[in-house]
């Protein structure tokens, strides 16, 4: 039951996760070069652009709930456990929401590295 | 990929080892807070380390957006995640603490990743600024 618990909220870590990563993505792509964007119209208009932006405010809101999630499973489990497996989990699954919904080509490469660096990660963080 | 860019992705790495080496120190000084003095929470925030910790934390938040602008999630990710590897040997050079096989072997297995996908391209999708249509968001 307690493995259950601590595994829906990885579970639920997971997901808001990649959404906060995937929503903070299509931000910035719609913004555009922000470098570019800051030598045309400058600084003002770089932080304009963003804080007003949907996908980031959604953003914020699904990385906040990642956080908070992440303070939650850690008052049930031990930090052994949950930082590599959330860590090294958001690694896949952000490579299918980035192909889902970003639209990016995660070719054989992307594949590779993110599946060595999600079995880095958790053999690091045992 | 310029090399300013690089230095982008470098300052990412940079900038979330070092802010989450000073948060924790910082955590550590104030020491462990019991959840019904939950408010406790919002003074740690004056503790020096904790303030450095979260002007470095800001860094990186910064030159994430910057590299999130021009190049694929599926590329930033792995190639940060160099921040693995330099935690761990920044615990070794700094802290002093012992780093065993398993580490060794994880350390192997992110550096081969980054290597991977830093060789391929950082973009692989069309570039749509829609800032030039002014603030229309799909």
């Amino acid at each position: 039951m307690n493995a259950l618990r601590t595994w829906s909220a990885i579970a639920g870590i997971v997901f808001s996760s990649t959404a906060g990563d995937v929503l903070l993505s299509r931000a910035m792509r719609q913004i555009g070069h922000v470098g570019e964007l800051w030598r045309r119209q400058g600084l003002r208009a770089v932080l304009k652009a963003i804080v007003t932006h949907p996908s980031f405010l959604l953003a914020l809101f699904f990385m906040a709930a990642s956080f908070f999630g992440l303070l939650l499973a850690l008052s049930w489990a031990d930090v052994s456990l949950v930082v590599p497996a959330t860590a090294s989990l958001t690694y896949v699954t952000n490579a299918f929401a980035a192909r889902l919904f970003l639209h990016e080509h995660v070719d054989r490469r992307r594949w590779i590295s993110a599946l060595l660096v999600c079995a880095g990660v958790a053999v690091l963080a045992t | 990929m310029t090399p300013r860019k690089y230095l982008v992705l470098l300052a990412i790495v940079v900038f979330a080892s070092s802010g989450d080496i000073s948060l924790s120190h910082g955590m550590k000084h104030v020491g462990a807070i019991s959840a019904a003095r939950w408010t406790e929470l919002f003074a740690a925030v004056l503790n020096p380390w904790v303030a450095l910790g979260i002007v470095l934390l800001l860094g990186f938040f910064a030159a994430y957006l910057s590299a999130l602008s021009w190049s694929d999630l599926t590329y930033v990710l792995p190639a940060t995640s160099f921040g693995y590897v330099l935690l761990a040997l920044l615990s070794v050079w700094v802290l002093g603490e012992k780093v065993s096989l398993s580490r060794w072997v994880g350390i192997l297995l992110v550096s081969s990743g980054v290597g991977i996908v830093t060789r391929g391209p950082s973009v692989t999708h069309r570039h749509q600024p829609e800032l030039e249509s002014a603030g229309d968001k799909r």
